[in-house]
């Protein structure tokens, strides 16, 4: 830490050397660590009114995370596992989804797309992005309700003729999400895929390779940092989504965010908001990890 | 096997630019035939053509007697060696000789004996584990070639595969690739703007310039026997003498330069002269002679400087208002020159080529 200092403030001056470390140290200890501290703490105490706090009664404990997986003590607390196994399961598929979208959409901004068309894709990716996340999340459901555009055109269409509920079979939050992070799945996959020599792709052309095994054997590998950094920016922000799921979510359906949510405001129980907040990050994280393990991704490679 | 490749009348147009100009010839199974020119001459854009990444404007491609319109490079019986050679960084030198194989299925032990066996022809015998930055510049490129030749292809083409390497390297990889070339026996199309390259390897050459092809001929035929002014000056050291044609008798050309001195040479593919013509005459500086007293087709100079270079010594002279260069062996007799010296030089008529002034490669 001291030499990197010492290496910024020799290359760029004292004062900007100490502006970017005080920035950094703000950045990463003010607004992240003290939180999570915070949060981590408070996770493990009981939900006492003021008068009490401090009092005899204000212990550790683990009751709320107890409470995650036993309930109130009758057996497990199948709703709120069930409700993180979904939420966990759904972001994993939005995940996948994503990364078949983005992949061919990088690919051939990379690779193919030049000038006007490159940057008309560009702006087509960044512009709806200006729209706030809340009315994106809303045009999804204009988009997807019962008199929506879809279903109007799919009837007017002869394709079904009673309109389809998109809304509770969850299609349209499945959408919605995938949509909300693909910005951030296309532009690392882009930045792996335009360093590879567009020679090795026509080398492997030349050699008979279909344009399958191409994209199997040479541009994957290649873009492997690029498609693990993507993934799991998008996976992270997926499983720790609100908008989209209170906007788009069936009526039946919750997503863990939710659940948070609901400890901190409704209920206002804070730590035990904050240990169902943990266990989101806790799970996802450990899933990062696991899934970087499986498919031999580097630590490192993420950051790229 | 081998096949012939015809290039049948070839245009190759970007818009309204035109990179190959009617190209047609053909080159035979088992040649080593290279394309030699400038960069941007259009070479590389013909090369990309015969493999299949690029579809003539008119005219056809045939190898070994089949139109390839239509046919994509993966299915085209040629290997392609890229100039940065595009070997898989991620793949292990083995994986990537046997790539080709790979993607037709062949069994994992069938790719390793394969590869095996041309780690072999490559002298890298045992280093198919080794990854492929671990290897030097000139290991790395028999690599390539070892995977070209992994799928047994008719035609090898090249693309200035070794201009990346030092001079050294280059050197010694041209004999090689001659070596490999004979070999496997296969048809090789090689890609290269330096004449060294061409001339050493080559069967045939084809001098290219401005997307036309300027003259296809044997290396020998090429440097000795120039068809135009472009080849003469693109190919090797040369000395341009302006002048007008007097007269012509059979080969032998009568040339009068500025001064009104006549000099005699050879008519450049055999080519009829009118008197009057402006032509060029070119005479390589090692074919120039100090003249002695029964020489004739003489030139008086006057010497402006002396390189020393080991075995010759270049010198520098002014005649008919141009520069000459002249190489002479060092027969270890001292050097007698001095910079402002007078002399007459002389020169062989049937080694000289008389062609019309046109454009000329810069040097």
């Amino acid at each position: 830490m001291g030499k990197l200092f010492a290496g910024v403030a020799h290359r760029h001056g004292l004062g900007v050397a100490i502006f970017i470390g005080s920035a950094m140290t703000l950045w990463l200890f003010v607004l992240v660590v003290l939180p999570q501290i915070a949060m981590v703490t408070q996770s493990f105490r009981f939900n006492l009114p003021p008068a009490e706090q401090g009092g005899p009664a204000d212990v550790w404990t683990l009751s709320n995370y107890a409470y995650f997986i036993f309930g109130n003590g009758d057996g497990l607390n199948s709703v709120d596992l069930w409700v993180l196994a979904r939420t966990i399961g759904v972001a994993l598929f939005v995940t996948i989804i994503d990364l078949c979208i983005c992949y061919p959409i990088a690919f051939i901004l990379a690779h193919s797309a030049k000038g006007m068309s490159a940057r008309l894709i560009v702006l087509g990716l960044i512009v709806p992005f200006w729209v706030n996340e809340i009315l994106r999340a809303f045009a999804f459901r204009i988009l997807f309700g019962t008199t929506g555009m879809i279903n109007e055109t799919g009837m007017a269409l002869g394709l079904w003729d009673v309109p389809f509920d998109f809304i509770r079979a969850n299609v349209a939050l499945y959408a919605g999400l995938a949509y909300a992070y693909i910005l951030l799945m296309i532009f690392p996959i882009y930045n792996a895929v335009e360093a590879l020599d567009h020679n090795q792709i026509e080398a492997a052309r030349d050699m008979g390779a279909s344009w399958l095994q191409v994209h199997r054997r040479v541009v994957l590998p290649f873009a492997k940092g690029g498609l693990a950094s993507g993934a799991t920016m998008v996976f992270m922000l997926t499983a720790g989504a609100l908008a989209a799921p209170q906007i788009l979510g069936g009526p039946s359906s919750l997503w863990f965010t939710q659940l948070v949510y609901q400890w901190f405001n409704d209920a206002l129980n804070w730590p035990r908001g904050s240990a169902y907040a943990i266990i989101l990050l806790v799970v996802c994280m450990a899933l990062v990890l696991l899934g970087m393990r499986v498919f031999k991704v580097p630590f490192g490679a993420i950051g790229k | 096997m081998t096949k012939t490749v015809n290039l049948d009348h070839v245009t190759i147009r970007f818009g309204s630019y035109t990179a190959v100009d009617n190209v047609d010839l053909s080159i035979a199974g088992g040649e080593f035939f290279s394309f030699l020119g400038p960069s941007g001459c259009g070479k590389t854009t013909l090369l990309r053509c015969i493999s299949g990444f690029v579809e003539p404007t008119a005219g056809r491609v045939l190898i070994g007697g089949k139109d390839m319109r239509g046919i994509g490079p993966n299915k085209r019986p040629t290997a392609l060696i890229f100039q940065n050679l595009a070997l898989f960084p991620l793949m292990s030198v083995a994986d990537n000789i046997a790539f080709p194989l790979e993607v037709r299925g062949v069994s994992k032990r069938d790719r390793r004996r394969r590869a095996d066996q041309l780690l072999e022809l490559i002298a890298l015998a045992g280093q198919g584990d080794k990854k492929v930055q671990e290897l030097s510049g000139g290991q790395r490129q028999r690599v390539a070639i070892a995977r070209a030749l992994a799928v047994e292809p008719d035609i090898l083409l090249l693309d200035e595969p070794l201009s990346a390497l030092d001079l050294k390297l280059r050197q010694h990889m041209r004999t090689e690739l001659r070596a490999i070339q004979k070999q496997v026996g296969l048809t090789f199309i090689y890609i290269t703007h330096d004449q060294g390259e061409a001339l050493i390897m080559s069967d045939r050459v084809a001098v290219m310039s401005a997307g036309v092809i300027e003259q296809i001929d044997v290396p020998a035929a090429i440097y000795d026997r120039p068809r135009t002014s472009f080849v003469a000056s693109f190919v090797g050291e040369t000395n341009a003498l302006h002048g007008k044609v007097g007269a012509q008798e059979d080969d032998v050309v009568a040339l009068d330069l500025p001064s009104g001195r006549r000099v005699f040479g050879l008519a450049g593919g055999n080519r009829r002269y009118r008197p009057g013509d402006a032509c060029t005459i070119f005479i390589r500086p090692e074919q120039l002679k100090l003249a002695t007293a029964e020489s004739f087709n003489r030139l008086p100079a006057s010497v402006i400087d002396i390189e020393f270079e080991g075995s010759t010594r270049h010198i520098r002279l002014e005649a008919e208002e141009a520069q000459l260069r002249l190489t002479l062996m060092n027969e270890g007799t001292p050097a007698s020159l001095a910079p402002g010296d007078r002399l007459e030089l002389s020169f062989d008529p049937e080694i000289a080529s008389v062609l019309p002034s046109g454009p000329m490669a810069k040097a």
